[in-house]
């Protein structure tokens, strides 16, 4: 029996083959669609530069060549070098390691907390649900950016403080989401029958309701992939994320502004980097959502 | 840019507004706003107050300095009401800001709600031509894209629209420069107004189109004009994705319909069909899109202020972050958001009024 045939086999014996043939049904439906196809393959060139980015980059991300500076791409340097002579191109390749780090670590913050703050809500309902609600409303109606950087401001600059920062602000939509999809089954009979056989609250929330909510929370943590890393980006910018000399894209084109008149690719090609990423998770999420979610169609 | 309107904009009235009796409706609509409103600025004051009282490890410090003797530091901290409980202490700030005391600025030596009435307009000016540019050019591409769906002009927009999420606007801001200003010398460079006529209108309205009309001075005005002109347009473009994509998301859902499909065998001219009959439904939800997408401008205008070194509140607040000036920059915070949540909620009210379904 081939992979294909077990994968895609109608009775699965197993709960792994169940779902494995689950994920491959998905990345076949997606693969169907160009744009997300092109999306995942972004985001694969993505973690490939950052798992194996010692290896790809030509020079070191961070050593300096005064003699070597601001020169203009060519073979030898295919994105050119900066203020102090180091490769630009190596600095982006080692740049994949910080987004992906920055945008890792803010989903695995935000999602879980939105998540269980939606479930725990819908589940509950009652004055439980209007409260969680409540600061879930007060935080949505706020200004996302400014409110991140309002709490750079008093955690201090780098790129941890960062995290956090745009972690409190991200977590709202999830909880909203997530209460969404368990008011639909709080009253299933699975819920009651778990009930029954005597499981807690927090048993059946855990183990009947999240797993449920997860596959639409995915959807909306790779749409807003991009504006996370856009918000990263803006903060390295402002100079409030990663320090130098860390090759953060933001921070990168920060520093090559000072010479955009003249020297175009210290400011430009970070950017560069930047949009190919946000644009992949933009293709991958949409390319998700009609795939998991038949609901919305091809519709936005 | 928020897309938290994009699951569900089209619904039904709230179950509030559909419980609400026929004579009292209106009122109960209007208390019930009002309760809203005032407990999300109250948490928008909660968390300015949890961000400049108890996140800074020592407020005293950052104020006497680190040489202060121990009676200073002890004068300074029952100054700044430190030495009372914490809830005391938010009601204190409560009291200040609605009085209009938002602090003084320690880098303009100014109080910082003056400081921010100068420097708002600014901001106001050119988030407003970047949401009439939005508008102008967001809602014919997303009708387009819809009605052309799956074909290629509908891809090459949803791209550009996706465009939109992903590009960085500083960075954006900054290539604009260079190419239109440096390269091209189409536009003005940074700052509101060519340097030789700054300071030659004075401030009526702060928004410098209107006041050099005022003062019938034309060079001021076009002066402006190209200055602002590049920053509104890349402001614009941001807002233009958002409105495109949800203009295409609304009149999808509305081509579909059946009374799409009559009217089309009825013989009505195709364009008639999509301009009044299917964009004739759409036009409410596109309001509350529309009103989401300016409060985003006001925010987004940050870092495009901070390119185009535009004399702004986004500009005001990144300057008071670099000189740790506390007071600003929450300040700075209390009236973006403020303008967010108001912006925010008055489309919510207006989508509910004008929504045909609420009315009883």
């Amino acid at each position: 029996m081939s992979l294909t045939t077990w994968l895609t086999d109608d009775a699965p014996a197993s709960r792994a083959q169940a779902n494995l043939g689950r994920a491959y049904d998905i990345f076949r439906r997606l693969c169907r669609n160009p744009l997300a196809a092109l999306g995942m393959a972004i985001l694969l060139v993505l973690v490939l530069c950052a798992a194996f980015a010692p290896w790809i980059a030509p020079y070191s991300p961070i050593g300096q060549d005064l003699g070597n500076r601001l020169l203009p791409p060519s073979a030898a340097h295919w994105m050119g070098t900066d203020e102090l002579g180091r490769d630009i191109f190596s600095r982006v390749v080692h740049g994949a390691r910080l987004t992906l780090l920055i945008v890792g670590l803010v989903a695995v913050i935000s999602a879980p907390v939105g998540l269980i703050l939606g479930a725990v809500s819908g589940y509950f309902g009652g004055w439980v649900d209007r409260i969680l609600m409540g600061i879930t409303d007060i935080f949505l109606s706020l200004p996302k950016l400014i409110l991140a950087l309002a709490f750079v401001a008093a955690l201090g600059p780098g790129i941890e403080n960062a995290i956090i920062a745009i972690a409190i602000t991200a977590w709202p939509p999830y909880a909203r989401l997530a209460r969404a999809e368990t008011l639909t089954f709080r009253n299933a009979e699975f819920v009651q029958a778990a009930r029954l056989a005597g499981g807690s609250h927090a048993r059946v929330i855990g183990l009947h309701i999240l797993p449920l909510c997860t596959s639409s929370t995915i959807i909306r943590v790779t749409l807003d992939m991009a504006g996370i890393i856009l918000t990263a980006a803006g903060l390295g910018f402002l100079g409030l994320g990663a320090q130098p000399p860390l090759p953060e894209w933001g921070a990168m084109i920060s520093r090559g502004r000072a010479f955009i008149l003249d020297q175009w690719w210290v400011a430009t090609m970070p950017g560069f980097a930047i949009i190919v990423v946000s644009l992949g998770f933009c293709f991958l999420g949409d390319g998700l959502r009609d795939v998991l979610d038949p609901k919305s169609g091809d519709k936005a | 840019m928020s897309t938290d309107v994009e699951s569900g904009a089209i619904s039904g009235p709230p179950a509030s507004v559909r419980r609400g009796s026929r004579r009292f409706g209106g009122l109960r609509r209007l208390a019930e706003f009002l309760v809203i409103l005032a407990f999300t600025f109250l948490g928008l004051l909660a968390i300015t107050f949890f961000i400049g009282r108890v996140i800074p490890i020592d407020p005293v410090l950052s104020v006497v300095g680190d040489r202060a003797t121990a009676a200073q530091y002890e004068a300074a901290r029952v100054a700044m009401g430190l030495d009372q409980p914490l809830p005391v202490q938010f009601v204190h700030y409560v009291a200040d800001v609605f009085s209009g005391d938002l602090g003084r600025s320690v880098s303009t030596n100014r109080p910082v709600a003056e400081d921010l009435a100068r420097v708002f307009p600014a901001t106001l000016e050119m988030a407003t031509i970047g949401i009439v540019i939005g508008v102008l050019l967001g809602v014919p591409l997303g009708v387009l894209s819809a009605v052309k769906r799956g074909r290629i002009i509908d891809q090459l927009i949803r791209i550009f629209a996706l465009l939109g999420y992903s590009v960085p606007a500083f960075w954006l801001g900054l290539v604009g420069l260079a190419l239109f200003y440096a390269g091209l010398g189409w536009v003005g460079g940074p700052g509101r107004v060519d340097i030789f006529y700054d300071g030659l209108v004075d401030p009526v309205t702060g928004l410098l189109l209107v006041d050099s009309l005022l003062a019938g001075d034309l060079d001021v005005f076009f002066s402006a004009l190209d200055h602002i002109i590049l920053p509104a347009t890349i402001l614009g473009f941001f807002s233009l994705a958002y409105i495109a994509r949800m203009t295409r998301s609304f009149m999808l859902d509305q081509l579909g319909q059946e009374y799409v499909t009559t009217a089309r065998v009825k013989g009505v001219p195709e364009w008639k069909v999509i301009w009044v009959h299917a964009f004739g439904t759409i036009r409410v939800p596109l309001i509350t899109v529309i009103g989401l997408s300016y409060a985003a401008l006001l925010e987004g205008s940050v870092m495009i202020e901070t390119v185009f070194s535009w004399p702004g509140i986004g500009n005001y607040l990144t300057t008071a972050l670099f000189n740790a000036d506390m007071n600003a920059v929450l300040g700075a915070t209390l009236v973006i958001g403020t303008v967010f949540i108001l912006i925010n909620k008055l489309s919510d009210v207006l989508y509910r009024i004008l929504d045909p379904r609420s009315r009883t």
